[in-house]
């Protein structure tokens, strides 16, 4: 019915902490004006504008297509109030539940995914970065 | 259904992504992100369905389940228009002010 608004929401925040976490790596000069990563990643890990960009797309790009379904369904409509079930009287109980429920839920597992990648990804880097310099010992 | 062709979209668009890492100029890594996330709210939408005592993937119904493959189609459809519009704006090959510079 709603469930996306949950991610909408949080979207919104990820949204606006990106914007301030590039500002200050930007003042570090982590990143540049555009945010893209000037540091070392293998030494000093992926920049947070760089991950809170992944959890960005995803949120707005998976509220996006779940309101498209949500159109699609007429459960969602480009007219006030917006939600088909706000003009029937005792459905917004329902509305909330379900945002309360599966929309909490849709937005624990995006986050919860995203700091596994997170988590792997710099994994990766820190890997490779000790084979790199292990081969050039070798060397 | 819609759940299928997303996660169809998500796993062609990671394999695109691969092979051209890290040349990432039109980021098809983004429109991989956006397919999986839309994957896993409904992987939770399927699993509250299950709860309530309905099927995870409307199999039964085939008018249901069609309905539900042109939506799959239709939100594919979306993504890329969404990762065109965005890759138009950014212009990251700077052809558009090339061309209007000229």
């Amino acid at each position: 019915m709603a469930c996306f608004l949950v991610s909408g929401g949080e979207a919104i925040v990820v949204t606006a902490v990106r914007a301030a976490v590039k500002k200050s790596e930007q003042k570090k000069g982590i990143v540049d004006e555009k945010g893209k990563q000037i540091t070392d990643p293998a030494e000093h890990g992926i920049c947070w504008t760089r991950k809170l960009g992944w959890l960005m797309n995803m949120l707005w790009g998976g509220v996006l297509l779940l309101a498209i379904e949500h159109i699609w369904h007429g459960e969602v409509v480009l007219w006030p109030p917006f939600l088909t079930a706000a003009s029937v009287p005792g459905e917004m109980a329902t509305v909330l539940h379900e945002m309360a429920t599966v929309g909490v839920a849709m937005a624990v597992l995006v986050t919860v995914t995203w700091l596994v990648v997170t988590f792997v990804a710099d994994a990766v880097v820190k890997r490779s970065a000790k084979t790199e310099a292990a081969k050039e010992a070798e060397l | 259904m819609t759940l299928m062709i997303t996660l169809l979209a998500a796993v062609v668009a990671s394999i695109v992504w691969y092979s051209k890492a890290p040349n990432s100029t039109f980021s098809i890594g983004s429109l991989a992100l956006m397919y999986w996330a839309a994957t896993l709210m409904w992987c939770v939408d399927g699993i509250a369905c299950l709860v309530e005592g309905e099927a995870f993937i409307e199999i039964a119904d085939t008018a249901a389940m069609l309905d539900d493959a042109v939506l799959g189609l239709v939100v594919v459809i979306v993504g890329l228009a969404v990762w065109a519009v965005i890759n138009i704006a950014r212009d990251p090959k700077r052809i558009f002010s090339k061309a209007l510079t000229k």
